[in-house]
């Protein structure tokens, strides 16, 4: 559905120095609009969470910000640039300055994890390779997996992806980590698990993370910085402020995803036609 | 009538628009031979890969259509007491035309089709844009050594067509048929020029390497990000170079007369 994206602010001091600034952002896929006029903000330093139903276009968020996408009409600045004009190869500096963590993970599935995550550094260091087994433990150790450097991405489960996929995003020491889904598919011990490693990684390397989630509990946890999508506008602010927020639209999403402690299934009554055809099929 | 003309209008259109489209990737597959690094290891992995493991097919359906040209040759020869040519009929057959065409479409159909699928992969995976993240350009990791290889490897294994064709040939003329082998040796000698037939024959090879490289390649790298996508661009790798190394084989032999 086109949505006008009015900015909507809390009067928040969090957002005072952003990192990430979006203003009046038009883009879209085809016929379909994702945002008309998109200004939002993401503070330096902070965990920010992007929330947002189905197809409101969080990810398209992270893909802009990484020059993966262009937006049709607007402008992007990154770290204090702006990078909506800038050719691909120049992209190359801005991304320098990136790590990003794909919901699929995206790791070559022709390497082992230990070339996945040496391979950054093969392609931008000139560390020989002593250096570089020793950096690729590090993060390894930091994402809390051993022995697997070995195996190939397809024989890992979904949590340890998710892992390697961090490592390889933070290899760098990026300024700024995007994560797009790093919690979808995980059991609660793995979601808390990569919770704890992201606030980590924010608190003690200073790392300005930006994520999307549809997680409400563990946004409410991680965040400093909230930027809400909703299907006729955007608001954004601290969780506290937005969990305060007399914002008719804000409260429901949250009521749905976070108060919602009403477990019983309300079953709507099956057609006729279905409900006429009796047992399964092939049963007589 | 309207519509039929828009169609046509819009067909064309998109024609083009994919031409230009094509022409502007192999400017970046050429800028990319010359930007460093120069990426050895992964082009002698894929020559690997659509050279060496095509060796069996390609072997196998040129000694098959070599016995076919054998046989087909000396009944036709035989009719006219000319069974000592069958060696010109078989080598200028083999050199000039099929070794080349029949060896584009077989590695079309094995390595063509794998290179779109395995780029189309990436790029439904997401893996292509994950490098982009890393400031690594997919046409230089993942692209380019895989046209080039399969542009170097196009002139080798239509040349080992060709040899085993008319292996292929000798064993059903000379062994089968009783043709005389001297006769069978000179003639395919004295009939093929190695200017104007084999390093012809060559040439044409790498043109149709350079056509399924760049065809798989794009079809790949271009795919919708789905399984249905790569799917897609699969087949349509296998149609669109089938066709193109066909109509540009006429133009070829109508041009130049190779």
């Amino acid at each position: 559905m086109p949505s006008s994206h009015q900015h909507a602010a809390m009067n928040s001091t969090v957002a005072g120095d952003p990192h990430i600034a979006f203003s009046g952002v038009r883009m879209g896929f085809g016929d379909r609009e994702v945002f008309r006029s998109l200004s939002c903000r993401f503070p330096r330093e902070k965990v920010s969470v992007i929330l947002g139903g189905s197809g409101s276009g969080k990810s398209t968020i992270l893909r802009l910000i990484g020059g993966l996408v262009r937006p049709q009409a607007g402008s992007i600045h990154v770290a204090g640039e702006d990078i909506t004009r800038l050719s691909e190869r120049q992209m190359y500096r801005v991304r320098a300055k990136l790590g990003m963590m794909f919901q699929g993970g995206a790791l070559l599935d022709s390497l082992t994890v230990f070339d996945n995550l040496a391979f950054p550094l093969r392609e931008h260091s000139s560390l020989d390779e002593a250096a570089i087994v020793t950096e690729v433990h590090a993060r390894l150790d930091a994402v809390g997996l051993t022995d697997v450097d070995q195996l190939l991405p397809g024989q890992l489960s979904g949590g340890m992806m998710k892992r390697v996929a961090l490592a390889r995003a933070i290899m760098m020491k990026p300024v700024i980590l995007l994560c797009d889904e790093p919690f979808s598919g995980l059991d609660p011990i793995s979601t808390k698990r990569i919770e704890a490693l992201l606030v980590g990684i924010n608190r003690q390397l200073g790392m300005t993370i930006l994520l999307v989630s549809h997680d409400i509990g563990s946004t409410m946890r991680m965040a400093d910085w909230v930027l809400l999508l909703l299907p006729d506008g955007a608001v954004e602010g601290s969780p506290a402020e937005l969990q305060q927020s007399r914002d008719p639209r804000v409260a429901a999403f949250l009521r749905e995803d976070v108060e919602d402690t009403d477990f019983s299934v309300e079953v709507p009554p099956l057609p006729a036609q279905v409900l006429s055809a009796a047992g399964p099929r092939g049963v007589s | 009538m309207t519509t039929f003309v828009h169609d046509l209008g819009w067909g064309a259109m998109r024609f083009i628009d994919e031409l230009g489209k094509l022409a502007i990737f192999s400017a970046r597959i050429l800028r990319a031979l010359i930007t460093p690094p120069i990426r050895v290891r992964l082009f002698v992995d894929e020559l690997f890969k659509l050279g060496v493991l095509s060796l069996v097919i390609i072997c196998v359906c040129g000694l098959a259509v070599g016995m076919v040209l054998g046989l087909q040759g000396y009944n036709t020869l035989a009719r006219f007491g000319a069974t000592e040519s069958l060696g010109a009929v078989v080598g200028l057959s083999l050199v000039r035309e099929l070794g080349p065409v029949l060896t584009a479409l077989l590695a079309t159909g094995r390595a063509g089709s794998a290179t779109t699928a395995e780029i189309g992969t990436m790029v439904a995976t997401e893996q292509l844009d994950g490098l982009r993240m890393m400031s690594v350009d997919p046409v230089h990791l993942v692209v380019t050594p895989k046209a080039l290889a399969m542009i170097a490897v196009m002139p080798i294994l239509s040349a080992l067509f060709i040899v085993f064709g008319l292996f292929g040939g000798y064993l059903v003329g000379v062994q089968l048929m009783g043709v005389d082998p001297g006769s069978y040796v000179s003639s395919l000698e004295s009939a093929v020029e190695f200017t104007d037939d084999v390093l012809g024959s060559l040439l044409k090879a790498l043109v149709f390497g350079v056509l399924v490289g760049l065809i798989a390649t794009y079809r790949g790298y271009t795919s919708a990000p789905t399984s249905a996508g790569v799917s897609a661009a699969t087949t349509s790798t296998v149609v669109v170079a089938s066709v193109s190394v066909l109509i540009s084989d006429y133009f070829f032999t109508a041009l130049w007369g190779v």
